[in-house]
């Protein structure tokens, strides 16, 4: 039982290792030459553009229902004021964040594991060896580029949809005018909060990329292994999402305390 | 078109060997492919004749052994080298291998679109003209998924040629097409050794390979059994050989 412990835990580390060196790599095939910018846009344009339905959407609806709670908490203590900056502060220090970057890793992380699946198993990445193209590069190093340029903007989306749906939450039950409910929400938030918390989104697009890519690329075993890799890719990526998001939290907070 | 003086072989195998796990799949491979010429490689599934093509183009590196291509150890290149070098030939794969997201003619202006700095009118021309070569000329818009298997194999061929490579390595032409698309592969395949292009083929189609091959050699658990003219691996001694070239296997 121990022994078998401990070979999952190997395994599972000989795994991330393998996941981080491929992600190494590709960070440092970014800076050298041929760039790919134009692939690059393109799968910006598909893995951000095309997301900000959900994120606005999702941002949105979120917004309501933290405002929804947020009320319900700080009403007993007559605090209604406070719910615009809570509300704020809330979204845009973990909410906003961290919900964009498990939404991104279901819809992105699934759409790469199986595209690069599929391009796996029809040997189309060997075609474009074979047309002199370094697949790693053009499929992988695009894709991965593009998640960590993605994920800040879609999260500042997220955060303000966020906000603007805790406003109608608001304005629809205490009827507080657009000025006030903005004004008390921004006044609270300093770049200290906003800029951190948005940046380490990168860092989520970094591992949304980076796991799909890699699972694609090792996708064996036909139609099945698509299916496997994009379910793994949006499992894996959360899981890393999560876990790694507690230490960059502790080190936003080690490197901008929070001032009492 | 040929890089080297026409003496030099195009493709040479140096005592190639190679294993899946504990399968070996090629056993101390040499060969020789003479510029400009028609090589086939026969044998039974899974003998290792696809492996052998990947080897060409670098797909897969040896356990052991050298492959030169034009006089360059393929399996010793590493980024922009190796690209140089696959540069230099042409891939048809066994199932096409279309890139499945662009049209047809968007796949045979691929490589084209990578390695030359044509404007986009001379792209689209040449591409045409390649998928004209193989009779899919109106099909440049059409997305692979919309044609058949023979078409496809068609549109691989037209990818493969987009650069006029040197060399084309060539994954069984005939397997799933009818007797006359495969007859007008071969046909097309000879027309471009006659130019000048070196062709590997890899093929169970013991007539498309007389119709193509200046050499043939044979394949069996990873060792060449056989190798010569049509006529001579006729006269083998070896049983299997003749058998497999009285065949009409059509892949």
């Amino acid at each position: 039982m121990t022994e078998r412990l401990g070979l999952l835990i190997l395994s599972a580390l000989a795994w991330v290792g393998e996941v981080a060196l491929f992600g190494i790599r590709a960070i440092g095939e970014a800076f050298l030459p041929p760039y790919e910018w134009k692939e690059v846009a393109r799968h910006v344009f598909e893995i951000g553009w095309r997301s900000v339905p959900l994120i606005a959407l999702s941002g949105f609806a979120i917004g309501v229902v933290l405002s929804m709670h947020t009320r319900a908490s700080l009403e007993r203590f007559g605090a209604e004021a406070m719910i615009p900056a809570g509300l704020a502060i809330a979204l845009i220090r973990e909410t906003g964040p961290l919900v964009a970057g498990l939404l991104i890793s279901g819809r992105v992380g699934a759409g790469i594991g199986a595209e690069l699946g599929a391009m796996k198993v029809t040997e189309q990445i060997d075609a474009l060896e074979a047309v002199a193209v370094d697949s790693f590069k053009f499929l992988a190093v695009t894709r991965i580029l593009a998640c960590i340029i993605a994920m800040p903007l879609l999260t500042t989306i997220m955060d303000f949809c966020g906000i603007f749906g805790g406003f109608v939450a608001e304005a629809s039950i205490s009827g507080m005018s657009p000025q006030l409910y903005f004004h008390r929400a921004f006044s609270a938030i300093e770049f200290s909060d906003f800029i951190p918390a948005t940046l380490k989104t990168a860092v989520f697009g970094l591992i949304i990329g980076t796991v799909a890519s890699y699972l694609g690329f090792n996708t064996t075993q036909g139609t099945e292994g698509v299916g496997r890799a994009s379910t793994r890719s949006v499992v894996l990526a959360s899981i890393c999402i999560i876990l790694i998001n507690v230490v960059l939290v502790k080190f936003i907070f080690f490197m901008f305390p929070v001032k009492a | 078109m040929n890089q080297n003086d026409d003496a030099s072989p195009a493709v040479r195998l140096e005592g190639v060997t190679k294993a899946f796990k504990d399968h070996r799949v090629l056993d101390n491979i040499t060969l020789e492919v003479a510029q400009g010429k028609g090589f086939c490689l026969l044998g039974r599934s899974g003998t290792g004749k696809s492996v052998t093509l990947r080897h060409i183009i670098g797909l897969l590196r040896p356990d052991s052994g050298h492959v030169y291509v034009h006089g360059k150890d393929v399996a010793a290149l590493r980024g922009r080298e190796l690209a140089e070098v696959r540069r230099s030939m042409g891939f048809l794969f066994q199932n096409s291998a279309l890139f499945d997201s662009i049209s047809v003619g968007e796949n045979v202006a691929f490589p084209m679109r990578r390695h030359t700095d044509w404007p986009d009118s001379k792209i689209r021309e040449v591409a045409r003209a390649k998928l004209a070569d193989v009779d899919l000329e109106k099909d440049y818009d059409k997305m692979p998924a919309d044609l058949s298997g023979g078409m496809k194999k068609r549109a691989g061929l037209a990818r493969a040629m987009a650069l006029d490579p040197d060399i084309l390595l060539v994954d069984e032409p005939s397997a799933g097409l009818d007797p006359i698309t495969s007859a007008e592969i071969d046909a097309l395949l000879v027309k471009l050794k006659k130019k000048g292009t070196t062709i590997v083929v890899v093929t169970h189609n013991i007539p498309s390979a007389r119709h193509i091959g200046d050499e043939l050699a044979m394949l069996h658990e990873g060792r060449i059994i056989a190798q010569g003219t049509a006529e001579e691996l006729d006269r083998s001694d070896d049983e299997m050989v003749r058998a497999f070239m009285r065949s009409e296997g059509s892949g």
